[in-house]
């Protein structure tokens, strides 16, 4: 099977549902987002929270290019790419619930959502965690001849690990499916990248001779059809990809980053959340073509966000595991 | 305690005082790692710094923990007296080459012609809902290697002088913070000038009925616990190593002597581990004087979980080491 390429010019109407499609997921990490914030906040949820909001064109884009048995790996800002593969709200939020039902049996929490039914092979805490895996999962496919492929999220604080220099050489030489998403959302932490980032993006793949692009991460159908081309390259045998999607998350580093001016102003939120907004684009696209209206829209978010409001309940009232379970699992 | 503690420091601020008194002191010191400079740290407990010594001296590094901590090691070898801040002490991992083959061995292997006076800063503890990639007590491998120096202070008096002591040293030594203790924890630390020897360890409470050995975190359970072993009629005494290489065996074996029944408590994971060694060195200096096998209390053998009633489950409480050591001295 491949993934044929969705061009809105190529046949409209399936394309017309297939970006619906995306408008949706998108819709739904935004409000899965918005829902972690309010547990968050009211202090039901433990840990930390990091949010995705202002990113979604990056998950959905790709992951909608992706089979349902293509592998991705995910970060510590990873709820985003989890959804766009196809986890259902109701089980991730019991686990960032830390709750029995949640993905993970909550031995995982929001940093480390896994999920073999949709690919996700994991989401990684520690920065550039899981470029090897992913590496590793394209090396099997290639020699296990499944014709998948695996898509490695990072952001590009995950450029200052040594490690994803040693994997891309090794992905370049051995040609690999795998497709590494850079998703630059110009902070780090709490430092712009600007500072922690010498010389250019796109010049550390293509220095591997790795196929290198960049693009505008919150346009999803641009990433899109970036990413099923890159797929496809991929999936042919033609070898790994570095694609940086340039983006920018909505929020603080986490959700108790607060007060954040000392390292990026509230006029610059502003601007990429009114001019910028994944949603809101594909929106304008959309209406602009006719096809789709407000009306179609506000059907969208509602029903999202009942879908939403009934998922964080599922998970509020979800049993915790049982003490015992803590030695469960440590060893297969 | 000198009689002229008269102040009273968070855990922070007394690490906070010991770089900026060094750092006043000797040109030399400054400070390298993710976000120390105007962010102070996550855990701001560098807040402020930046502001008195400036970028040239408290330096924010990119995402590269292997990197700039082999760059410590050699800024140490030519003439400076770095101090890395790695973030939390998971991450130690990918230091360990730097630590283990470089730093650790310089000295010895030139013949006694290098040296490398550097110190890394990091944290341990589980209990803040981090899951199992932010939650480890790991100082039990650095302690394993020949050539460094491992320092646990448990209360802010001990970190400020401790601390100056590992700024001062000629060695690398690793000092670990136990991130729960950061703001949380408060007590008196004189603002006169003070240093703490390494290898001294200090009875936080004299006691002679069974001797609770504890280190960092453990330091406050252990004193939980022997109040309420007191209202039980039993007198424990506790006593903290402070630094597990060098090791104070004798007072430690002394006190085993004195009080006949021991427990060694460590949050680090107690298979091949720092409450392993002390219970050993007991064992051969105490033999003839115990009463009871030495017993030992750690993080349970799994990978820290997320969910809180899992994770309450892997580290010793108050109730758990009253519990044991009630057993241990024939009371239960
Ligand atoms: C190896 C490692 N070092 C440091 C950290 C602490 N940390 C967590 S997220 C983060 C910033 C990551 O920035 P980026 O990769 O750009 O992802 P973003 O948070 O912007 O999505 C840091 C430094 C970590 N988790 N792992």
């Amino acid at each position: 099977m491949t993934t044929a390429a969705h061009h809105p010019e190529a046949d409209s109407k399936i394309s017309v549902e297939h970006w619906l499609r995306m408008y949706r997921q998108m819709v739904s990490i935004r409000l899965f987002e918005e829902q972690v914030n309010e547990l968050y906040t009211r202090a039901l949820m433990p840990g930390l929270a990091h949010l995705y909001a202002g990113e979604e064109a990056v998950a959905v884009g790709i992951c909608e290019a992706l089979r349902p048995d293509d592998y991705i790996t995910s970060t510590h800002r990873g709820h985003g790419h989890c959804l766009a593969k196809g986890a259902s709200p109701d089980r991730m939020f019991a686990e960032l619930l830390g709750k029995e039902a949640g993905y993970c049996r909550g031995k995982g929490g929001s940093m480390h959502i896994a999920d073999p039914a949709t690919g996700n092979l994991g989401a990684n805490a520690i920065v550039a965690g899981s470029v090897g895996i992913a590496t590793g999962a394209a090396f099997s496919a290639k020699r296990l001849g499944t014709n998948q492929v695996a898509v490695c999220f990072f952001g590009e604080g995950a450029l200052g690990q040594g490690v994803l220099y040693e994997v891309m050489n090794l992905a370049q030489l051995w040609k690999l499916p795998v497709i590494y998403v850079c998703e630059n959302n110009l902070y780090t932490e709490y430092t712009h990248y600007s500072e922690t980032t010498a010389g250019d993006i796109v010049a550390r793949g293509a220095a591997f001779g790795l196929h290198a692009e960049s693009v505008d991460g919150q346009d999803v159908r641009v990433v899109h059809d970036t990413a099923t081309r890159l797929v496809e390259r991929a999936r042919q045998g033609q070898g790994p990809a570095f694609l940086c999607c340039n983006t920018y998350r909505y929020s603080g580093h986490h959700v108790g980053d607060i007060n954040r001016e000392y390292y990026r102003s509230k006029q610059e939120e502003q601007r990429w959340k009114s001019e910028r907004d994944p949603i809101k684009l594909l929106g304008d696209w959309l209406s602009q073509q006719k096809f789709a209206d407000s009306v179609l829209f506000d059907s969208i978010h509602s029903q999202v966000k009942s879908e939403m409001e009934k998922a964080v309940k599922f998970a509020i009232a979800a049993p915790y595991p049982s003490p015992e379970e803590v030695e469960q699992d440590v060893y297969a | 305690m000198p009689e002229a503690a008269h102040r009273e420091l968070t855990f922070a601020q007394a690490v906070r005082e010991a770089l900026a008194e060094e750092m006043r002191r000797d040109s030399r010191v400054c400070i390298f790692g993710e976000d120390v400079a105007e962010a102070g740290t996550p855990f701001k407990v560098l807040s402020g710094l930046v502001e008195e010594f400036g970028t040239e001296r408290v330096v924010d590094t990119p995402i590269s923990e292997a990197g700039f901590t082999g760059l410590a090691v050699g800024a140490a070898m030519t003439g400076l007296r770095p101090v890395v801040d790695i973030m939390f002490g998971d991450f130690i991992t990918l230091t360990m080459d730097q630590m283990a083959n470089q730093a650790a061995k310089v000295h010895y292997m030139s013949g006694g012609k290098w040296k490398v006076p550097m110190v890394m800063r990091t944290t341990l503890g589980a209990t803040r809902r981090s899951a199992a990639q932010h939650s480890q007590s790991l100082h039990a491998w650095f302690s394993h290697v020949p050539g460094l120096k491992v320092v646990l202070p448990s209360t802010p008096y001990d970190a400020k002088g401790l601390l100056k002591t590992a700024i001062r040293d000629e060695n690398p030594v690793v000092f670990f913070e136990d991130k729960m203790m950061h703001h949380k924890l408060k007590g008196p630390v004189p603002s006169e000038e003070y240093t703490i020897p390494f290898g001294v360890a200090d009875v936080k409470r004299a006691g002679s009925d069974i001797t609770l050995v504890a280190t960092s975190s453990m330091v406050q359970v252990a004193l939980g616990a022997a109040a309420l072993l007191e209202a039980a009629g039993i007198s424990a005494e506790v006593i903290d190593p402070r630094t597990t290489w060098p090791l104070d065996e004798a007072s430690l074996i002394e006190s085993a002597r004195k009080t006949s029944r021991v427990i060694v408590m460590d949050e680090g994971y107690g298979r091949y581990g720092v409450t392993a060694e002390i219970a050993a060195v007991i064992a051969e200096g105490a033999f003839y004087d115990l009463d009871a096998p030495v017993k030992r209390m750690g993080a349970m053998h799994v990978p820290i979980p997320f969910s809180p009633p899992l994770e309450d489950a892997t580290v010793p409480t108050e109730q758990s080491v009253f519990e044991a050591a009630q057993a241990l001295c024939g009371r239960s």
